[in-house]
């Protein structure tokens, strides 16, 4: 603590989303919290760890589980959230198919990323969640760089870009009537950097794919995607060994990882600054279907 | 690092976009991808040039109609700070984002059209930077290569824009003359300006003085939320968490708590890493108290010599935000003022302010959308608050309709009294 009552940039940023942690758990009946093992899902546990201390979380974690998962981030999910000493719920797409109420999707290209919507809103009824904490960042996305913190949704789960509630200062609405729900991001001002030099500083354990590690691998659409049960590679799609890194977790079938030596926090971060592509551009299929990708998937209900 | 927030405004073709564009363009935050991606919409469009505008415009509708909706937010750093953009549209629709993108910002970014001089949108920007009291303002003067890089356009829009400044309460103004689109004066100074001695744009943002813009003198902890864990180990706590918006809060201060006007000793003032010597804005913090007296979410804690006003009735300025509804005397509506809750009723409009002429309509009978004027307020429980000029976190609220649940207006205290 300096006499010039200074506060350093993550400092600064910290406060703010605890206290938007501790706005929803105050006025909202039954928050919960996403949790999808990635490093801004880390950041959000450590937050509302830090923001109900020394009680423990006064809300669940759910996981929308695709049933794709890398093995790695699952068991490190398990571990994790008992630490916390926080009750996991997992919301199963696997279960969403089974059950009939979506689609899978066939073919080399399939993907179970927006059927996880489908999963996410089934869940939210069930549980009758209120507030739903999500780790998403505005530097993301030029859709997410127009969301509120409190994003509301109404009974479908849809976001309408043009009928945002205006955001002053901290103050946060969060009324609703029964069914609509809100979204709250609180890490909205985080940057992809600040993401990494928290995880430095606060020495929280992150999953081992995010560190360079070899992976048997094979190119599609400029990115390296992982080998795997859950993806069926097309003709001239070879698998080689990569040493590699992930820069964001995913579903396997539509995360890619990037060409890495960086096996250290430090030189992932030292990796970041010099890099001249953004995460999602870099290894997320998902995000590349349309300009408006993520715009049309966050109107259906997506995170 | 330090952090510094601001917001942007221009009209519509003054600009703002490519400058922005180019600020994160030229501090080399634009990635290839999106540099990519932009480059093929402009082609696409038949845009002459890569039109960096193309960067922050974020949605469908946006793109397609060239138009920015909502704000959004941008984020760049360099060496020497942190930045966050709050970029809003400038449409004379759009009074209602910018004074959102305005409510949080350290500093305002006006853009005004050096062939074109003082608009009445840049009069409107200046006097809402005002309103919502950013501290710093800077009036870029753009597109100074379509008028030959004269300082005669330059001077004159200052002398203009400072004319009308006069008539407001600004602490901080500052003109650089600028081309968004050449970059001239953005990171660097350009040859293109000799008789210009300031500072470039991104130097003046890395220097501005704002660490003295914080309140530090009276102290103010809205609770937020009561911390009780249900476990043996920690059976007899009970800390008050909440974020300081004023002032600074030490163990051993003797603190006065609202509204029972009970005093007490600060125990100790918590964070997840441990006590902690000092709190102050904008901490995030717990603080517990050595006696266990009542108090819940919307009580304030300050010092015996140094409280807020305490009051139901409230003078402030509002301004309106949806166009679903519009404000009356009489009007009936939710209250959110720092951590609560309450309903207030409208119980005057005084009168309305046109925000290009400063002139006050004492006969308007209701402020629709995007109009701002003085309401005498009355509220169903004691507001505990500063002036808006002294403490923005105390000094603001918004106002929600119950009904739809919409917030319909900002407010900013000007005093107690009916």
């Amino acid at each position: 603590m300096t006499t010039t009552y200074e506060l350093s940039d993550l400092d600064q940023i910290e406060a703010e989303s605890i206290h938007i942690f501790r706005e929803v758990a105050a006025e909202f009946e039954r928050p919960c919290l996403l949790f999808s093992g990635g490093k801004d899902s880390i950041v959000m546990l450590r937050l509302a760890e830090k923001s109900y201390s020394p009680a423990s979380l006064p809300f669940p974690v759910m996981h929308v589980d695709t049933g794709h998962n890398f093995p790695e981030v699952l068991e490190f999910r398990d571990r994790r959230i008992a630490e916390v000493g926080a009750r996991l719920v997992v919301a199963s797409v696997q279960q969403s198919i089974d059950e009939g109420r979506v689609t899978e999707e066939t073919g080399p290209r399939a993907s179970r990323n927006r059927l996880q919507t489908t999963t996410l809103l089934d869940a939210v009824g069930e549980h009758r969640f209120d507030a739903l904490f999500g780790g998403a960042r505005r530097d993301e996305e030029k859709a997410r760089a127009k969301e509120r913190v409190y994003s509301f949704r109404d009974e479908f789960g849809q976001w309408d870009p043009k009928k945002q509630r205006p955001e002053l200062w901290n103050l946060y609405n969060g009324r609703i009537r029964r069914g609509e729900h809100i979204r709250v991001f609180p890490i909205s001002n985080w940057t992809e950097l600040d993401i990494w030099e928290y995880i430095r500083r606060e020495g929280i354990e992150i999953p081992s794919i995010y560190l360079a590690h070899e992976r048997p691998v094979f190119e599609r659409d400029g990115m390296w995607l992982a080998d795997s049960d859950h993806v069926t590679r097309m003709d001239g799609e070879e698998v080689v060994t990569r040493r590699v890194r992930y820069r964001t977790v995913g579903d396997m079938s539509c995360t890619g990882a990037v060409e890495s030596t960086a096996a250290t926090l430090d030189e992932v971060i030292a990796e970041i600054g010099a890099t001249r592509i953004t995460e999602r551009g870099a290894t997320r299929a998902d995000d590349r279907v349309s300009e408006a990708a993520m715009e049309d998937r966050k109107k259906e209900g997506y995170f | 690092m330090e952090l510094l927030r601001f917001a942007t405004a221009g009209s519509v073709d003054d600009g703002k976009s490519t400058l922005i564009g180019r600020l994160l363009y030229d501090t080399k935050q634009i990635f290839q991808d999106q540099l990519e991606a932009i480059e093929r919409t402009s082609l696409q469009m038949g845009n002459e040039y890569t039109n960096l505008a193309l960067l922050t415009d974020g949605l469908r509708a946006e793109r397609e109609q060239g138009i920015t909706i909502d704000v959004a937010y941008r984020y760049f750093a360099t060496p020497k700070r942190k930045f966050i953009i709050a970029d809003t549209p400038g449409h004379i629709q759009y009074t209602r984002n910018m004074v959102t993108g305005a409510s949080t910002a350290d500093l305002a970014l006006v853009l005004v059209d050096a062939r074109n001089g003082v608009v009445e949108q840049s009069r409107r920007h200046a006097f809402l930077a005002a309103l919502l009291r950013i501290p710093h303002l800077v009036v870029c003067v753009n597109k100074l290569d379509l008028v030959g890089y004269g300082q005669e356009a330059f001077e004159k829009v200052k002398a203009e824009f400072r004319e009308f400044a006069m008539k407001l309460d600004i602490a901080d103004l500052t003109f650089i003359p600028v081309s968004a689109l050449h970059g001239d004066n953005i990171v660097d100074r350009s040859p293109n300006t000799p008789w210009y001695e300031g500072a470039s744009l991104l130097h003046h943002l890395e220097e501005v003085h704002i660490a003295s813009d914080r309140n530090l003198v009276d102290a103010r902890f809205p609770v937020q939320y009561v911390i009780r864990p249900q476990s043996d180990e920690h059976h007899d706590y009970r800390g008050y968490a909440g974020t300081i918006v004023g002032g600074v809060f030490k163990p051993g201060d003797e603190v006065m708590v609202l509204p029972s006007g009970f005093t007490s000793t600060i125990a100790s003032v918590d964070t997840f890493e441990g006590p902690v010597d000092e709190a102050f804005p904008p901490m995030a913090v717990t603080i517990r108290l050595t006696d266990d007296i009542d108090l819940s979410r919307g009580d304030m804690i300050c010092r015996p010599g140094n409280q807020p006003t305490v009051s139901q009735d409230v003078q402030a300025m509002v301004c309106w935000l949806t166009e679903a509804s519009k404000l009356t005397s009489r009007a009936k509506l939710a209250i959110k003022h720092t951590t609560k809750v309450a309903r207030v009723m409208v119980t005057d409009l005084q009168y309305r302010l046109d925000i290009n002429t400063l002139h006050r309509d004492e006969s308007a009978e209701a402020l629709v959308l995007n109009e701002i004027g003085r309401v005498s307020l009355r509220c169903t429980q004691p507001l505990f608050f500063d002036e808006y000029r002294r403490n923005r976190a105390t000094g603001s609220f918004v106002l929600i309709d119950e009904t739809t649940n919409a917030t319909v207006a900002a407010g900013m205290i000007i005093g107690a009294g009916a």
